[in-house]
C-alpha cells in the first residue's frame, strides 16, 4: 500500500454548500445520509484509476481534505486552518448555486489556500480582490463544482449556468454542476464523470512528474516536523 | 408647533437607527448569505431602531431636551410598537420560518405558523402567573400585562448573560495571560493533529481498497442500519463487511480525536494572537488600533460560533431570534435603569410603564445573576478538569 506517495486534494468552500456530501459521493459512491457540521478537517480517500483503459493504467489513492469554516474568520482561525494547506496537489472549489455569495467567496478561499505562506498580518484584511496574475502563474490544478442544482428552477438555469461558466474561466478551471443527493450526475460515462477523471489525472500528472524535487515551483515549502521524521513510519 | 418639531426629530433619529440596523445586518450577520426574504431584514432593522429610540428617549429625559408632553407621547408610542413587534410580529415570523424549513408542512405553513404562535402566546401568558408582578386592578390586554411578562423574560436573560460574563471574562483573560504559549507548543500540537490525520487516511485507504475488491467480487456491503439490519448482519456477514465495520469504528474514534486536537490548536492560536497584540510583540501600532484589533479578534471568535450554528436554511430563524432577544433585552434594561436614576427622572418611566412592582424585578435580577454566576463557575471548573486529562492520553 503506497503510504508514502500521497496525492492531496483540498476541498474548499463556504459552510453549508455541501462539501461533506460531495466528498462522500466521490469516495463512497453513495449519498450522505446525515450531513452535519464539519469541525476542523475531515478526510476521505478515493481510489482512482489513472489513464483508465490505456496500457499505462495505474491505481492511485487520492486524499480529499474537506476543510470546514468561514472565509471571514479571525486571523487566528485562519492560521489554524493553514496547517492543512501544506503540499497540496489540487484544489476543488465548491459553491452553492442558490447562493451567489458562496460563489464570490471562492476567490478568497483560493487566495487563502494558494497564499498560505503569507502570514495574515492583522484583522483588518483586504477584501481578497481577484488577482489575475496569481491565477495565471498558478501550477495547482483547480476544479469548480456547483451544488444544489436541483433547487434551481428551470427558468433560471440558463442565467445561473452562464454566471458559473464565467467563474470557472476566471480560475482557469473546469466546472461541474450537480446535486450531491443524486448519484446519477456522476454516473460512469457522463460528461461530469469524464471531467472529474480528467481533473484527477491532471493532478496525478503534476504530482508525479515532479517526484524528484520535493517542491512545487513557486510555492516554498514550510518546514514541518512530520515531513522529516515520519518518513519511515507506517500506520496500520 | 413644538410637537411637530419634536416628532420630526424623533422620526429622523429613528430612520438613522433603522439605517444602522440595516447596514449591520448586511455587513455582519448576513455576510455570507444571500438575502432572499427581505422581511427578515426589515423586522430586524425596525426592532433595532425602536430599541435604540427608547434609550434615546431616556437620555432626552435626563437632558431635558424636547417638550415633556411630546416626550410622554413618544414614550407611549414607542412602547406600544415595540411590544407589538416582540409579542405578535417576531414570534409569528419565527414560527413561519421554522415551519417553512420542514418539508412536510410546507403546503399549510400559514396555518401551522398560526398554531405555533398561539402555543407561544399560551406559554407566554402562563409565564406571568407565578410572579407577583401586578396589582389585580388591570384588565387583560393592557400594556402593563404585556410589559410585565416581557420584562420577566428579558431580566432573566440579562441576569443569565451577566452572570456568565462576570465569571467567564476574568477566567478567559487569566487563561490568556497566565498560559505562556510558545511556538514550540503550537507546532507540537499541529504535528499531533497531522499524525492523527495520517492515521485516519491510512485506515480509509484500507477501507476503500476492501470496498473495491468486494465490489469486484460481487459482494455487497450492507451498513447495519436499523434493527433488522443488525440482525441480518449477525447471521449473514461477509468477512469483508465485518472488517469494514471494525475499521470504521476505529476511524470514528480517530476523527473525534482529530476534532479535539483541532479545537485545541485553534485555542492556542487565539491565545498567542491576543498575547502578541496586547504585549505589542508584533508590529508597532498605536493603542487605539491595538484596542480595536483585540476586540475584533474576540468578537471574531464569538461570531464564528454564530456562523457555525447557522446555515442557509436556519439563518432567517436565527436572525429573528436575535431580534427578539435584543428587543426583550432593551425593554428590561429600561426597567432596570429606573433603579439607578435619580428620583426626578424616574417619574416618566413610572408613568409610562404603569404600576409595576419594580422592586420585584431588581430582586429577581439579583437571584438569577447569582445562580448563573455560580453555575458558570461550576461548569468552568468541570471543563477545566477534563482538559488536562485529555492532554495525558497519548
Amino acid at each position: 500500500m503506497a503510504s508514502l506517495d500521497r496525492v492531496k486534494v483540498l476541498v474548499l468552500g463556504d459552510s453549508g454548500v455541501g462539501k461533506s456530501s460531495l466528498v462522500h459521493l466521490l469516495c463512497q459512491n453513495q449519498v450522505l445520509g446525515n450531513p452535519s457540521w464539519t469541525v476542523g478537517c475531515s478526510v476521505d480517500v478515493r481510489v482512482h484509476d489513472y489513464k483508465e483503459g490505456t496500457p499505462v493504467e495505474k491505481t492511485y489513492y487520492i486524499e480529499l481534505w474537506d476543510v470546514g469554516g468561514s472565509v471571514g474568520s479571525a486571523s487566528s482561525v485562519k492560521s489554524t486552518r493553514a496547517v492543512f494547506y501544506n503540499s497540496i496537489n489540487g484544489i476543488i472549489l465548491v459553491h452553492d448555486l442558490t447562493n451567489k455569495k458562496s460563489s464570490q467567496n471562492l476567490y478568497r478561499w483560493s487566495s487563502e489556500a494558494l497564499n498560505k505562506d503569507l502570514v495574515p498580518t492583522g484583522v483588518l484584511v483586504t477584501n481578497g480582490e481577484y488577482d489575475q496574475e496569481q491565477f495565471a502563474e498558478n501550477q495547482i490544478p483547480l476544479l469548480v463544482i456547483g451544488t444544489k442544482l436541483d433547487q434551481i428552477h428551470e427558468t433560471k438555469r440558463h442565467e445561473v449556468l452562464t454566471r458559473t461558466a464565467f467563474l470557472a474561466e476566471d480560475f482557469n478551471a473546469e466546472e461541474i454542476n450537480l446535486d450531491c443527493t443524486n448519484p446519477r450526475y456522476l454516473a460512469a460515462g457522463s460528461s461530469n464523470a469524464v471531467k472529474l477523471s480528467r481533473f484527477f489525472d491532471k493532478v496525478i500528472e503534476k504530482r508525479y512528474s515532479l517526484r524528484d524535487s520535493n517542491q512545487i515551483p513557486g510555492f516554498p515549502d514550510r518546514k514541518r516536523f512530520w515531513g522529516g521524521t515520519l518518513k519511515g513510519l507506517h500506520y496500520d | 408647533m413644538s410637537f411637530l418639531i419634536d416628532s420630526s426629530i424623533m422620526i429622523t433619529s429613528q430612520i438613522l437607527f433603522f439605517g444602522f440596523g440595516w447596514l449591520f445586518f448586511m455587513r455582519q450577520l448576513f455576510k455570507d448569505y444571500e438575502v432572499r426574504q427581505y422581511v427578515v431584514q426589515v423586522i430586524f432593522s425596525v426592532t433595532f431602531a425602536f430599541s435604540c429610540t427608547m434609550f434615546e428617549l431616556i437620555i432626552f429625559e435626563i437632558l431635558g431636551v424636547l417638550n415633556s408632553s411630546s416626550r410622554y407621547f413618544h414614550w407611549k408610542l414607542n412602547l406600544c410598537v415595540i411590544l407589538l413587534i416582540l409579542v405578535f410580529l417576531v414570534p409569528f415570523y419565527i414560527g413561519y420560518f421554522i415551519v417553512s424549513n420542514i418539508r412536510l408542512l410546507h403546503k399549510q405553513r400559514l396555518l401551522f405558523s398560526c398554531l405555533l404562535w398561539l402555543t407561544f402566546m399560551y406559554f407566554f401568558w402562563k409565564l406571568g402567573d407565578p410572579f407577583p408582578i401586578l396589582s389585580p386592578k388591570h384588565g387583560i390586554l393592557s400594556i402593563e400585562q404585556l410589559i410585565s411578562r416581557v420584562g420577566v423574560i428579558g431580566v432573566t436573560l440579562m441576569a443569565l448573560l451577566s452572570g456568565f460574563g462576570a465569571v467567564n471574562c476574568p477566567y478567559t483573560y487569566m487563561s490568556y495571560f497566565l498560559r505562556n504559549v510558545t511556538d514550540v507548543d503550537i507546532l507540537a500540537l499541529e504535528r499531533r493533529l497531522l499524525q492523527t490525520m495520517d492515521m485516519i487516511i491510512s485506515k480509509k485507504k484500507r477501507m476503500a481498497m476492501t470496498r473495491r475488491t468486494m465490489f469486484q467480487k460481487g459482494e455487497v456491503h450492507n451498513k447495519p442500519s436499523g434493527f433488522w439490519g443488525m440482525i441480518k448482519s449477525i447471521t449473514t456477514s461477509a468477512p469483508g463487511s465485518e472488517n469494514l465495520n471494525l475499521i470504521q469504528q476505529e476511524v470514528d474514534a480517530l476523527e473525534e480525536l482529530s476534532r479535539q486536537l483541532f479545537l485545541e490548536t485553534a485555542d492556542l492560536h487565539a491565545t498567542k494572537a491576543t498575547i502578541n497584540i496586547v504585549f505589542d510583540r508584533v508590529g508597532k501600532t498605536d493603542p487605539v488600533t491595538r484596542g480595536i484589533e483585540i476586540t475584533v479578534n474576540y468578537l471574531g471568535i464569538q461570531f464564528d460560533f454564530f456562523y457555525a450554528i447557522s446555515s442557509s436554511k436556519s439563518s432567517n430563524v436565527i436572525v429573528l431570534l436575535l431580534a427578539q432577544i435584543m428587543g426583550m433585552y432593551f425593554v428590561s434594561s429600561v426597567l432596570l435603569i429606573r433603579m439607578s436614576m435619580p428620583l426626578e427622572y424616574r417619574t416618566i418611566i413610572t408613568e409610562v410603564l404603569g404600576e409595576l412592582q419594580f422592586n420585584f424585578y431588581h430582586r429577581w435580577f439579583d437571584v438569577i445573576f447569582l445562580v448563573s454566576a455560580l453555575s458558570s463557575i461550576l461548569f468552568l471548573y468541570l471543563a477545566h478538569k477534563q482538559a488536562p486529562e485529555k492532554h495525558m492520553t497519548p
